[in-house]
C-alpha cells in the first residue's frame, strides 16, 4: 500500500480553540480545510479543554458579563501583569476584537453561562463557557463536521518544507504511519511545549522532573521547533512558564482545574526542612496564586506543604484530594514526613508572631505577623485548633511563553515576506503576553488570532 | 449489581472531583445542589442521583470523562445509585414484578371477573359489572397510592426537612414547573444530549407525550367515574363526549410517547446508562403502549362482537400495568419530583 498524501487548500495544525477558529473561518470563504490534531479524539482540544472562560472588553453589561470593561482598563491590566512585555498593536487588536469574537462564537453554537459563583470573581471581565472548555470544543468540532472540514486525529506533524517563505508540503505521522500533506496555506495553532518533558529538563534541569503538567500531554512544541528551524523569529522567554502550586498527588498530566489549592493564604507553607519561605498573605489570592509554582520549584526537591488548622476548613474551594489530617502538629509532621521538631518550632514561632485582628479572607484584612521573617501580611491566624491538615504542593505548569513572532495578519515573521504560514493561539501568545498572565486572556488571543489566521490563510490559498 | 458500599464510594469519589471543578454548574439542578455540600453521604447521593435527569450533558463536557484516569461518569453512576434507591425506598419492601407475569395475572383476573358472559353494542358492564370493576381497581389503586406515599415519606425523611416545607406554595409551584416542563432536560432551550451528543428536544417531547397522555387517560377515567356516580350517565359514552375525547387524546399520546422513547433508547449512547435498568424501562414503555393500543381498539370495535374479548384483554393489561407501578419505572416521577422540591427549597435558602 502506498503512502497517504493529504491535500487541502488550508491545513491547520493543532486541535484547540485557536485551531478550530482558524479552520471555521477559513472554511467560511469556501476553501477546503483539513485539521491535523495530534491527540486522539477523546483528548482533542489541547489545553482549551481545561479552560473555562475568556476575557472580553465590553462597554455596557451583557447577558454574560457584568458592568463594563473598557479597552483602556483591559490594556492597562495587561501592561501591569506583563510589565510592558507586550506588542501594543497586537494586544489592542485582541482587546478590540473580543466583543465580536463572542458573537462569532455564538453563531457557531458556543454557549456562555451567566456567571454564578466563580471562585476568582471574574464575572465582570470574563465570559464563562457553559460547561467549560470541552463543551466549547465540542461545539466547534460539531460545527466543523457540519461544514465539511476534515479532522484527522492522531496526526502529528514531523516536518515542514518551506522555501522563500512559502509552505508547500510537510510530513506527519498519521496513526503512527508516515504520510505527506500539502496545502496552499498553513496555520500553526499547536500550543506550547509544556508537556515535552525532555525540553523542560533542558530548560530547568533536573528540577523539571518534579513538575506537574496541568494540561494536555500533547503539547510537545514540535511546530515551534520546526518553524524556528526554518528561520521563524521567536518571541517570549524560553526559560519562563506559567506555573501554580498544585496538589502534589496530582496526575503527571491533564489534572486540570481540580488539583489547584486555594488554601495557601489561609495557613502557612513550609518546605521539606519545615521552614516557611514566602509571605503567604502578600496579596489577594487571585493576584498571587500564579507565583507559587515558581516558589515551590525553587525549594529543595520542588516540594512544599500547605499547613492549616480546623478554623479555616470550608473557607476555600474544595480540591480533589483530601487533606492529610493529624491531631497535633507533631503527628502532622510525621504524616507528612517532615522533621517534627522543626515543624513544631516553625508553627510556634509563627503563632507567637501573629497580631490580633479581624479575620476576613475576602479582603486584605489586618491579621498579620510582627517580627517574623518572612512575614505573613494578611490572614495570619494562629495555627492552634486541632485537627490540623496538610496538603503537599508541587509546581504545576499551565503553559510556556516561547513561541513564534507574528504581525497583525498572523503571518509568522522571519520566514520571508508575504508568507503563507500563519500562527494562532498559545504558539504566538507570547507576542501579547510576554510575561505574567491575565485570566482568560489566552482564550481571547486564541479566538481573535485564530480568526485572523483563518481569514488570511484562506486569502493566501485563493491566490 | 455491585455492592452498595462500592457504589456509594464511587458516587462520593465523583462528587469530590465535580465539586472541585464545578464547570457544569450552569447545566442542571444537580451541580448547584452539589456545591451546597462539602461531604457526600449516602443520603446526599440518593438525593442528587434522583435529581439527575440522566441527560449526560455533563459527561460529554467532562475533561475527566474516560479514558481520563479520573474516569468521571456522573450519569451512569447516578443511574445505578438511583436504581438502588428505588429499592431502598420501596414500601413495604421491594418486589420485582415482571411485566409478563403481571399482564398474565391481570388477564386471568379480568377473565375470572367476566366469566363466560358476552355482550354486544358496547355494553361493557354486561361483561364485567361496574361494581366488580370499581372494586378491583379501587383496591389496587389504594395499594399503589399507599406505596407511593410511603416511598415519598421515606425519601423526604432523609432530607431532614419538615413536611410543611414540602408543601410551601412558592417552592412547590417552582418545583412543579421544573417537573412539568422538564426544565432540566431543556438545557436552556436547546434540549438534552440524548440519544447522542447533539442537543435535541426529542426525549423531552416524547416524555411529554407519555406523561400528558397518561394524565389525560387518568382524567378521562375520573370524568367517566364522576358521570357515573354523580349524574348516573353510564358508559358507553358518545365518541365526542368529554371522557372519550380525553381518553382518545391521551391514548394517542401513550402510543407516540412510548414508541418515541423506545426509538431513542435504541439509538442512545450506552456509555452513560445503567444497562441493567433496561428491562424495567422497557416493561413500563411496553405496558403503557399496550394499554393505549388495546384501549383504542376497544373504542373502535366496541360495537362489534370482539368487544367482550378486547375488554378482558384491555382491563387485564391495565391491571398488569397497575401491578408493576409500585416497584417499576413509574416511581422515578415520585422521587424526581420530591428531589426537585428539595433543590428549590435549598436554593431559596442559599448555602447550608
Amino acid at each position: 500500500m502506498g503512502e497517504q498524501t493529504i491535500e487541502a487548500d488550508v491545513v491547520v495544525v493543532g486541535g484547540g480553540n485557536a485551531a478550530l477558529c482558524a479552520a471555521l473561518v477559513a472554511r467560511e470563504s469556501g476553501v477546503s480545510v483539513t485539521v491535523l490534531e495530534s491527540a486522539p479524539v477523546e483528548y482533542r482540544g489541547g489545553n482549551s479543554r481545561h479552560t473555562r472562560n475568556m476575557r472580553c472588553m465590553h462597554e455596557t453589561p451583557t447577558n454574560v458579563l457584568t458592568d463594563a470593561y473598557i479597552e483602556d482598563e483591559y490594556f492597562s491590566d495587561l501592561l501591569r501583569v506583563t510589565e510592558g512585555n507586550t506588542a501594543e498593536n497586537l494586544a489592542r487588536l485582541v482587546i478590540r476584537d473580543s466583543p465580536q469574537a463572542i458573537q462569532w462564537m455564538k453563531s457557531y453554537g458556543v454557549r456562555f453561562q451567566p456567571s454564578l459563583e466563580g471562585t476568582l470573581h471574574l464575572s465582570r471581565t470574563n465570559a464563562f463557557f457553559l460547561g467549560g472548555g470541552k463543551a466549547l470544543m465540542n461545539a466547534y468540532y460539531a460545527a466543523a463536521h457540519q461544514r465539511g472540514i476534515r479532522v484527522l486525529y492522531n496526526a502529528e506533524v514531523t516536518e515542514l518544507h518551506i522555501r522563500d517563505g512559502k509552505f508547500k508540503s510537510g510530513r506527519l505521522l498519521l496513526n503512527g504511519q508516515p504520510a505527506e500533506f500539502r496545502a496552499k496555506a498553513l496555520v500553526a495553532a499547536s500550543g506550547g511545549f509544556e508537556s515535552n518533558l525532555e525540553w523542560l529538563e533542558e530548560v530547568w534541569g533536573e528540577a523539571a522532573r518534579n513538575f506537574i503538567i496541568r494540561g494536555t500531554p500533547y503539547n510537545k512544541g514540535k511546530l515551534i521547533k520546526l518553524l524556528m528551524g526554518q528561520g521563524a523569529e521567536s518571541v517570549g522567554d524560553p526559560k519562563q512558564c506559567h506555573a501554580v502550586a498544585v496538589d502534589g498527588r496530582a496526575p503527571k498530566f491533564d489534572g486540570g482545574i481540580v488539583t489547584r489549592l486555594d488554601c495557601l493564604p489561609l495557613g502557612i507553607v513550609v518546605n521539606k526542612r519545615a521552614e516557611r519561605f514566602y509571605d503567604e498573605g502578600q496579596d489577594l489570592w487571585p493576584k498571587r496564586y500564579a507565583i507559587w509554582g515558581r516558589l515551590v520549584a525553587e525549594q529543595a526537591d520542588q516540594i512544599a506543604w500547605s499547613i492549616i488548622d480546623s478554623k479555616v476548613m470550608g473557607r476555600f474551594m474544595p480540591s480533589v484530594f483530601p487533606p492529610i489530617p493529624a491531631a497535633s502538629i507533631r503527628d502532622l509532621a510525621l504524616a507528612l514526613a517532615l522533621p517534627a521538631q522543626d515543624l513544631e518550632a516553625t508553627v510556634r514561632e509563627f503563632n507567637l508572631a501573629v497580631r490580633p485582628g479581624r479575620f476576613d479572607h475576602q479582603i486584605l484584612d489586618d491579621c498579620r505577623t510582627e517580627g517574623l521573617n518572612p512575614p505573613k501580611s494578611h490572614w495570619a491566624q494562629a495555627i492552634d485548633l486541632a485537627p490540623f491538615y496538610g496538603y503537599p504542593l508541587r509546581p504545576g505548569i499551565t503553559f510556556t511563553y516561547l513561541g513564534v513572532k507574528v504581525n497583525e495578519r498572523a503571518e509568522v515573521q522571519g520566514l520571508g515576506s508575504r508568507t503563507n504560514v500563519f500562527a494562532a493561539g498559545e504558539i504566538m501568545a507570547g507576542n501579547v503576553v510576554g510575561k505574567g498572565y491575565l485570566a482568560g486572556l489566552g482564550m481571547t488571543i486564541g479566538v481573535v488570532f485564530g480568526r485572523i489566521a483563518g481569514r488570511e490563510a484562506a486569502r493566501a490559498a485563493a491566490q | 449489581m455491585q455492592p452498595l458500599s462500592n457504589l456509594i464510594a464511587e458516587g462520593e469519589r465523583l462528587m469530590v472531583i465535580c465539586n472541585a471543578c464545578r464547570y457544569c454548574e450552569g447545566y442542571c439542578a444537580v451541580f448547584p445542589a452539589m456545591e451546597r455540600r462539602l461531604n457526600f453521604s449516602e443520603t446526599d447521593l440518593n438525593y442528587l442521583a434522583n435529581l439527575c435527569h440522566n441527560c449526560a450533558e455533563c459527561y460529554y463536557s467532562c475533561q475527566y470523562a474516560p479514558p481520563h484516569e479520573f474516569a468521571v461518569n456522573v450519569p451512569q453512576v447516578f443511574a445505578q445509585i438511583r436504581a438502588r434507591s428505588y429499592q431502598n425506598y420501596a414500601w413495604p419492601g421491594f418486589v420485582r414484578v415482571g411485566a409478563w407475569w403481571a399482564v398474565t395475572a391481570g388477564i386471568i383476573v379480568a377473565a375470572w371477573l367476566a366469566g363466560a358472559r358476552s355482550a354486544a353494542g358496547a355494553n361493557f358492564y354486561a361483561v364485567i359489572s361496574h361494581e366488580a370493576m370499581v372494586a378491583t381497581f379501587a383496591f389496587v389503586s389504594a395499594f399503589i397510592l399507599a406505596a407511593y406515599v410511603a416511598g415519598f415519606l421515606r425519601f423526604w425523611r432523609e432530607s431532614g426537612e419538615s413536611l410543611a416545607r414540602f408543601f410551601q406554595p412558592s417552592t412547590l409551584l417552582q418545583a412543579a414547573r421544573d417537573a412539568l416542563w422538564l426544565k432540566n432536560l431543556d438545557s436552556h432551550g436547546v434540549g438534552c444530549t440524548y440519544p447522542n451528543q447533539q442537543h435535541s428536544q426529542a426525549r423531552r417531547r416524547f416524555h411529554h407525550c407519555t406523561f400528558y397522555g397518561f394524565l389525560l387517560c387518568l382524567a378521562s377515567t375520573t370524568v367517566a367515574a364522576a358521570y357515573h356516580s354523580i349524574f348516573g350517565w353510564q358508559a358507553p359514552h358518545a365518541y365526542f363526549s368529554v371522557p372519550v375525547v380525553l381518553g382518545t387524546l391521551g391514548g394517542i399520546g401513550l402510543l407516540i410517547g412510548p414508541v418515541g422513547l423506545y426509538w431513542l433508547k435504541r439509538r442512545r449512547d450506552t456509555a452513560i446508562v445503567d444497562i441493567k435498568q433496561d428491562s424495567m424501562d422497557m416493561s413500563f414503555l411496553a405496558l403503557l403502549f399496550l394499554t393505549s393500543l388495546t384501549g383504542l381498539l376497544l373504542l373502535a370495535l366496541r360495537e362489534t362482537t370482539a368487544m367482550g374479548t378486547l375488554l378482558r384483554i384491555h382491563l387485564g393489561i391495565v391491571l398488569g400495568l397497575f401491578l408493576t407501578l409500585p416497584y417499576g419505572k413509574f416511581v422515578h416521577g415520585i422521587y424526581r419530583s420530591a428531589a426537585l422540591v428539595r433543590s428549590v427549597l435549598e436554593a431559596s435558602r442559599g448555602k447550608d
